[in-house]
């Protein structure tokens, strides 16, 4: 196993740059930047490279098939509500909790 | 016919959806045509969200024309179509289908259904595929489709269908590294079944065009891969693979695109009782479906991927045959000469179809090489040594056993990435035909919904 990186590399890789405005929200309460037109999948892995821990070992998740199929890509938001990332667009404010919940 | 109008529903908004949905609307029926997506398109022809549009020819290539002839079609047929974006079409039983949309839970009643559920991935498990960081091949597609992303900064590619070239051009074609692109199946068998494939000399074209521009390019292309495994454990590190030839390489990347072919969605096929056959030349079970998209229930009618995979044109096809189908069965005229062109067509595109399977043949060495500590349930961690353990102690032969056992296929997906993964494990501990150890069965909701929804 390897160690864990200390610095969050992301690792989605944006190759169509757009005109939209940034959209800011945050992850585990640490602000994030995202562009218009990003599924919430993509606003967090391109700051990152996990969305959610996995309930079952100690590992993390990072979607899967972004097809709304396999179901992988579920997270938490801070005001209660689970989203399924790779079909549901990132909003201003948007608070992401990955590591930082209590569920 | 009773002059009460038949209430028509199509399920699925892709290529075959989107054409049976013209068809009726022509015939007067105005279908509900119900899909999970804000845009039409389904996942090939599959539209950016607002704010990430790019121009058709960026996003489709060659097939951009067809693409925006489909996004262009409901906006045409105006309100003879009653278009029902955001909807789970969630279960299906008799005549009722069940809803989550916009306006929350609710049930529709049909006197006729077309299901146009589409496809997905076929999954299998290697060492490291639970990875952050590994996505299916369709999903590396969609990433830069929908998205303009690429799904690593080093990517490598694997598959066992023509879906690899294609994904691997378009992201050399976007400006992405690709850093290996690993087919699965052995380059003979393309060789043995290429004059197959010439029953659609363009199709072929394209597929021999991106294999070029992909070896042209510089990208490691290798057919016959024997074996993968994926390094590092927070994320990709590494995908290490063995050679035809039994020699092990090892390529740095940080992301990874796998899949093994296509699978069919035929959840609300099955939960509304329409009968299953195995399919051999996919070793997968489908819903039965005639010619003309009827199933083998008298008002379900199927049409494209999610009753056997034939891509995106013969969907097209299909979704404007099984409509034909259905306003005949209503008693209104059909035109004869339309419906014999038409399945000209996919008679043709079948013999296309036959051939590409054998020239890709189901990768038999991933599947039987699926270890004991390979998770196989990716929701719940279940492995492929807790099925064989319960296969062998508790004398399991049936995959809804199994499940009911090991909780396999039970988890938030469903079974739609496990199941034929786990067909296999399951057949092979008992060393009998995949086909003998069942399918799992639907259950409702065929998706996740909110607990307060189907309280109310």
């Amino acid at each position: 196993m390897t160690e864990p990186s200390p610095v969050p590399r992301p690792l989605f890789h944006r190759l169509a740059l757009r005109d939209g405005a940034p959209i800011d929200f945050t992850i585990d309460g640490a602000p994030a930047r995202a562009m218009s037109g990003d599924l919430l999948i993509t606003a967090i892995l391109t700051n990152r490279s996990d969305l959610r821990r996995f309930e079952f070992a100690a590992a993390h998740r990072a979607g899967f098939c972004l097809m709304s199929g396999c179901q992988d890509c579920w997270v938490d938001l801070a005001d209660g509500r689970r989203v399924r990332a790779c079909s549901t667009p990132v909003e201003p404010g948007m608070a992401v909790v990955v590591d930082g919940g209590v569920r | 016919m009773s002059d009460e109008p038949s209430r028509v529903v199509v399920v699925g908004a892709g290529p075959a959806g989107l054409r049976a949905a013209e068809v009726l609307a022509e015939a007067g029926l105005r279908p509900m045509l119900i899909d999970e997506a804000r845009r039409p398109g389904g996942q090939i022809y599959r539209q950016p969200p607002s704010g990430a549009e790019r121009p058709a020819e960026a996003l489709y290539g060659f097939e951009a024309g067809k693409a925006t002839a489909l996004h262009g079609l409901l906006a045409r047929l105006g309100d003879r179509v009653e278009h029902r974006p955001e909807t789970l079409v969630w279960s299906a039983l008799e005549n009722r289908l069940d809803l989550l949309g916009a306006n929350g839970f609710e049930t529709v009643e049909f006197d006729r259904l077309v299901l146009a559920t589409g496809a997905m991935d076929r999954i299998l498990p290697f060492p490291g595929w639970t990875t952050p960081g590994v996505f299916t091949l369709g999903a590396a597609q969609i990433a830069l489709k929908a998205q303009g992303v690429a799904i690593g900064r080093r990517v490598a590619l694997v598959g066992a269908g023509p879906l690899l070239p294609l994904v691997v051009h378009q992201y050399l074609k976007a400006g992405a590294e690709v850093v290996a692109a690993l087919d699965v199946t052995p380059f003979a068998a393309k060789v043995r079944h290429g004059f197959g494939l010439l029953a659609e000399p363009a199709t072929l074209l394209k597929g021999l065009w991106y294999t070029a521009r992909n070896v042209l390019a510089g990208v490691p292309v290798r057919s016959g891969v024997a074996a993968l495994r994926v390094e590092g454990g927070e994320r990709v590190e590494a995908l290490v693979w063995t050679d035809a030839g039994g020699r092990e390489h090892r390529v740095a990347c940080d992301a990874v695109g796998a899949s093994f072919g296509l699978r069919s969605e035929a959840q609300l096929a099955d939960l509304a009782g329409c009968g299953f056959v195995f399919e051999p030349l996919t070793r997968q079970w489908i819903p039965e479906r005639s010619p003309a998209g009827r199933s083998s229930r008298p008002d379900i009618y199927l049409a494209g991927d999610g009753a056997g995979i034939g891509g995106a044109d013969v969907a097209e096809l299909q979704g404007e045959r099984a409509a034909l189908a259905l306003v005949e069965d209503l008693g209104r005229p059909v035109d004869a000469a339309r419906i014999a062109a038409i399945e000209g067509r996919l008679a043709r595109h079948r013999r296309f179809r036959v051939a590409l399977e054998q020239a890709y043949p189901f990768p038999d060495h991933i599947a039987a090489a699926i270890g004991d500590d390979e998770i196989v349930c990716r929701c719940e961690g279940i492995t492929a040594g807790a099925l064989r353990k319960t296969a062998t102690e508790r004398d399991t032969r049936e995959m809804n056993r199994l499940k009911a056992f090991t909780r396999c296929g039970m988890g938030r997906c469903q079974g739609r990435v496990c199941g034929q993964a786990a067909a296999e494990v399951l057949s092979r501990a008992h060393g009998v035909p995949v086909e003998s150890v069942g399918r799992l069965r639907g259950n409702p909701p065929i998706k996740p919904i909110p607990i307060k929804e189907a309280l109310r």
